[in-house]
């Protein structure tokens, strides 16, 4: 309790408190502070402008074995680089917490899987994600038909694309999707 | 912003202007006559308020953006009608947000907008509230800043689940909060002030605690770190077993308390000591050796006359001080133990189910739901990530192959043939297995008439049983379906052969009880001869034949059974897992091939779990420790199968999510529980208890101790009622009409799935050919002019059907709102807008196909756009 109070001040905590689905802020703060004990200072009164680098990010244990998390610290991080500040850490583990709403979900997981940041899913993006889940290790046919074969299914308006509509759509549907 | 966008903007205020001029005739004269009036008396305060976004508090970039836009269309115009203007449609928004409140939740995406607007407002009711902060407010203001109030509540209580980063999330709560705090107070003027006060305070301190609340029980669930270490390990399918042990061991702990709180400790505090009757005391002759290991391991000996089974207890209406009546407690509590069971599985059933609407989705998503979904997001180990690359990879594979081949004519035959084959096999097995055990409980009913027998021959049944369990299953497994099917037909069989032995073994115990009860009649009489005797001659007659005891010896088989089948379990675990792991990691590097093979077996470690809670369901009743035990077994297998997995097992080569699964364990475990009601419940109704020992000898059926507790404990009125109740011309017909009401529940819920599917047709077909409609107008907006005036004049006159002023201003509104979305979107589509959170906002009104009654709607907006984007040629 005592190192809480020093670390944040009893405003600063309330405020995280009514933002975040994870409640364990303490607990985050020395995650992310262990990330770089060198660089993040103990004391957050005054909010420094920290940023911890997308290589120490990717290598926590959540993330190191996830295909996307590049991806993951891109849409999270503020600049789109994947450094993250002390809130961008927060945002994420707020927004992949078990609590966090489908609705939520859904709009980050959209975002993860946009890898040209055009707000759209388009046929690229679908073969970096096939890609990435596989690997590499299909043939090109075989990605170009899946990717096909994805727009065909959730592509609502043919427009050869999913916007965050079509992509909602789908997912809420998803008997997997955070079930 | 391109010169285009501005343009279209300045004409999209222009309409608003428009219609919001027509719109202020009816409903509502005196708000919108005389709020501009008054906003015309400070015109400098109120235009730096609008016109100046942004200024002191930090804002975000879009809203900055809509901002100026807003500005720039506004400059064009005179700053006074602007003012004016900027009132009323205020107001149209306060109505609008009024009534689309409802809706609000469902879209997230609209909040956004609705933020924008709320800051906006806000922005003007703080000028406001500063301007006439001396002077008492007047009703309406009063009225709409209490209004505000409630919004900023509610935007801090959604504040978690808005998708923006935590720097706007704190920026936007900073403001929310000088809000209340500086209008709260202002809100209760007089005397409901400090009543106010108090109540916002209270409320806050109560929000606060309830969220401490909310910590404090995430923080209570046990087990859940070795639960999640295990899920990031090996995939959620492998931690679903665990949680279900978790769940199970709750009921059981419930359980547990019941049996004991009411039963066993009232029995141990209050009842006849031991030794006091012969019920209660070890016969002489066993006494010797009634506390040998051996002896107690079997549950005989002192174990055998103890609180731990139905034998003990005695028929006394009532026990100690407290006039505890204990038989009834006894009936009372075996009954609700089922009760209770069947209560807490159809409950976790019925809300698993809730979530699982669209089952039929999945066919038409397949490849994109493996495509976004395949991925567990919570393995965190890098074998099981690989595992997961290779299963994804190959169910890619399969599917394509699926698609592209969807019937292979050559092979169906042979492999129906060998299914058939198999599965007539493994029902020979069963059989087989169902002869063994019916065979060996004959036999050991032999053995248990002899005197001095092996170990194996007392242990013969448990041990067949426990082999049977141990082998058969991976018989099975010799033919493979698609996993997840596997896994159901796998379950379904070994369950089939937990099932049969567990119904052979009951039978031969019933033959065996029956037996005794035959011997029983002949002993009964003895006893009585010689009780009359021992008051005569007061000694105890060495020779006299003890009573069989028969439904302690049930629960004494019950007892073995758990116990030997937990040993067999974590020995099996111990060499099977354990020692082979140990094995392959010191013998991999000296071996030929990869020795690499030790899975956890989930279905069959499910169906050992509830196999073994329906012989608990089944044996509680006769022996009340039974669940004590049981609570032991969880709690110790929870560690050890815990520990086991992590340092033994390896990740499956297939790792499938278990989310589907998790009903059909919840299934099979309702069917085990009313199967293992059946036969208690015909003990209870239809045996008659044993004469000389539990809690109901000396009477004729188990279920008299209700008759007899309503005849003597309650007044005499309330023993008619009942009596009444208990006429089977009233149950009869209760009974039919409870199939009626069954009837008639299901046939609405099969009406109800019906229409539900009828309407996601009609809405599939309505997106198809809306979308395909959109995407011709996007391509040629320029030829369809006639049609946009067509379903303009059709607008226009939906909008005068709309009738009050209420309805139209909203209406305008929304419309002022949604014909900047496409805008927005047409745009979109030449130049490419920087990623902002902006646009699916703007798209979102209408488009959802899950809102049936937006649809109507979606047209007018289109065709304006339509229009819109058209006008400037004119």
């Amino acid at each position: 309790m005592g190192n809480k109070q020093t670390v944040f001040t009893h405003e600063q905590l309330e405020a995280y408190q009514v933002g975040m689905m994870d409640q364990a802020i303490g607990g985050l703060f020395y995650r992310y502070q262990d990330l770089a004990p060198q660089l993040v200072p103990l004391d957050y009164t005054s909010c420094p402008d920290v940023k911890v680098p997308y290589e120490l990010i990717g290598s926590m244990p959540e993330l190191k074995d996830n295909p996307f998390r590049q991806r993951i610290a891109q849409v999270f991080s503020e600049d789109g680089d994947g450094h993250m500040t002390l809130d961008n850490f927060l945002d994420m583990f707020s927004v992949m917490s078990e609590m966090a709403p489908r609705d939520l979900k859904a709009y980050y997981a959209f975002k993860i899987y946009d890898f040209n940041n055009d707000d759209y899913i388009c046929a690229w993006d679908l073969e970096q994600t096939v890609t990435k889940l596989t690997r590499g290790e299909l043939s090109t046919e075989e990605v170009s038909l899946i990717c096909e074969k994805v727009l065909d299914e959730a592509d609502g308006d043919h427009d050869g694309r999913l916007s965050l509509e079509d992509f909602r759509n789908m997912i809420l549907r998803a008997p997997d999707f955070l079930r | 912003l391109s010169p285009q966008t501005r343009g279209q903007n300045y004409l999209f205020s222009a309409l608003a202007g428009d219609r919001s001029r027509r719109s202020p005739s009816m409903k509502r004269p005196h708000r919108a006559e005389e709020a501009p009036g008054r906003r015309r008396a400070q015109p400098g305060q109120k235009e730096r308020a609008g016109g100046s976004p942004g200024s002191g508090s930090p804002r975000r970039k879009q809203a900055e953006r809509r901002g100026r836009r807003e500005l720039l269309g506004d400059r064009e115009r005179g700053s006074a009608e602007k003012i004016c203007r900027g009132r009323r449609k205020k107001d149209g928004r306060a109505s609008l947000r009024k009534q689309r409140a409802p809706s609000k939740k469902e879209k997230e995406v609209r909040r956004k907008e609705e933020v924008w607007k709320q800051l906006k407002k806000h922005r003007c009711a703080w000028s406001l509230g500063s301007t006439s902060s001396g002077e008492s407010l007047s009703e309406e203001e009063l009225a709409h800043i209490l209004e505000q109030v409630e919004d900023k509540k509610k935007l801090i209580a959604s504040m978690r689940s808005k998708p923006w980063p935590m720097s706007r999330k704190l920026a936007e709560l900073r403001e929310a909060q000088e809000f209340l705090e500086k209008y709260e107070g202002a809100l209760g003027k007089g005397k409901g002030k400090r009543l106010y006060a108090y109540r916002m305070l209270m409320a806050k301190k109560w929000v606060k605690f309830k969220r401490d609340f909310d910590n404090f029980k995430t923080q209570c669930i046990p087990w859940e770190m070795k639960i999640k270490d295990i899920e990031s390990h090996f995939g959620s399918s492998v931690a679903s077993y665990f949680i279900f042990l978790r769940w199970m061991y709750g009921v059981n702990l419930v359980l547990f308390g019941l049996i004991f709180g009411l039963v066993i400790i009232p029995e141990v505090l209050m009842g006849m000591p031991y030794g006091s009757i012969p019920r209660k005391t070890v016969p002489r002759a066993e006494e010797d050796k009634a506390m040998d290991f051996s002896v107690l391991w079997d549950f005989e000996g002192y174990m055998k006359y103890s609180a731990l089974f139905y034998g003990y207890y005695n028929n006394q209406r009532t026990i100690g001080w407290l006039r505890y009546r204990l038989p009834m407690a006894y009936f009372m509590v075996g009954v609700s133990v089922f009760g209770y069971s069947l209560m807490i599985v159809i409950r976790s059933m019925a809300s698993n189910n809730q979530g699982s609407t669209s089952e039929g989705d999945s066919d038409n998503f397949t490849f994109s739901f493996k495509m976004f979904t395949s991925w567990d997001y919570l393995i965190g180990n890098s074998e099981t990530a690989d595992n997961k690359y290779a299963s994804i990879t190959t169910s890619f594979k399969e599917s394509i192959v699926d698609e592209q081949e969807s019937s292979k004519e050559e092979n169906v035959h042979l492999t129906r043939f060998l299914r058939v084959l198999a599965n007539f096999l493994i029902i020979c097995c069963l059989c087989g297995s169902g002869y063994l055990i019916y065979f060996v409980v004959k036999r050991s009913q032999e053995f248990s008439k002899m005197q001095n027998v092996s170990w194996y021959e007392r242990n013969e049944v448990e041990i067949v049983m426990s082999l049977l369990g141990m082998f058969c299953p991976p018989l099975f497994e010799t033919i493979n379906y698609h996993p997840r099917i596997g896994l159901k037909w796998q379950l379904g069989r070994i369950f089939a052969l937990f099932l049969g032995n567990l119904y052979t073994f009951l039978l031969a115990l019933m033959d065996d009880v029956q037996l005794k009860l035959s011997n029983e009649e002949t002993i009964k009489n003895i006893t009585h001869w010689t009780l009359f005797h021992y008051y005569n001659s007061s000694g105890w007659n060495e020779s006299v034949p003890r009573p069989p005891l028969h439904p302690t010896a049930v629960g004494i088989e019950f007892m073995r059974l758990t116990v030997s089948d937990m040993l067999v379990t974590y020995i099996t675990i111990l060499l099977g897992d354990f020692l082979r792991a140990c094995f392959v990691r010191f013998m991999n590097y000296c071996w030929c091939w990869d020795l690499e093979a030790g899975f956890f077996d989930i279905s069959g470690n499910v169906l050992g779990l509830i196999f073994n809670q329906g012989m608990i369901w089944m044996g509680s009743f006769y022996a009340p420790g039974l669940v004590g035990i049981n609570v032991l077994r969880l709690l110790t297998s929870m560690y050890f199968q815990c520990w086991a997995v992590m340092s033994s097992n390896v990740p499956h080569e297939r790792v499938f999510k278990a989310s589907r699964s998790n009903n059909f364990y919840m299934g099979l475990l309702l069917l085990v529980l009313f199967l293992s009601l059946l036969p208690v419940a015909y003990t209870i109704m239809s045996l008659p208890p044993s004469f000389d020992c539990g809690p109901f000898s000396g009477k004729n059926r188990m279920y008299d101790v209700i008759q007899e507790t309503v005849e003597n404990d309650f007044p005499t009125f309330l023993g008619k009622i009942f009596a009444f109740l208990a006429n089977p011309g009233l149950i009869i017909p209760a009974i039919l009409l409870m199939f009626l009401a069954i009837y008639y529940l299901n046939s609405v819920s099969k009406s109800l799935s019906r229409a539900n599917a009828q309407l996601r047709k009609k809405i599939q077909a309505l997106r198809e050919v809306e979308k395909s409609h959109k995407s011709v107008k996007s391509r040629a907006t320029a030829r369809d002019s006639e049609d946009t005036d067509k379903s303009n004049s059709k607008n226009d006159t939906q909008l005068t059907k709309e009738g009050t002023a209420h309805h139209s201003a909203s209406q305008s509104q929304t419309l002022d709102q949604k014909a900047q979305g496409p805008g927005a979107s047409s745009s979109a589509g030449k130049t490419v807008l920087p990623a902002s959170q902006h646009l699916p906002v703007s798209r979102a009104p209408g488009v959802r196909p899950d809102s049936g009654q937006a649809r109507p709607q979606a047209h007018p907006w289109r065709s304006t756009s339509g229009k819109q984007a058209w006008r400037p040629p004119h």
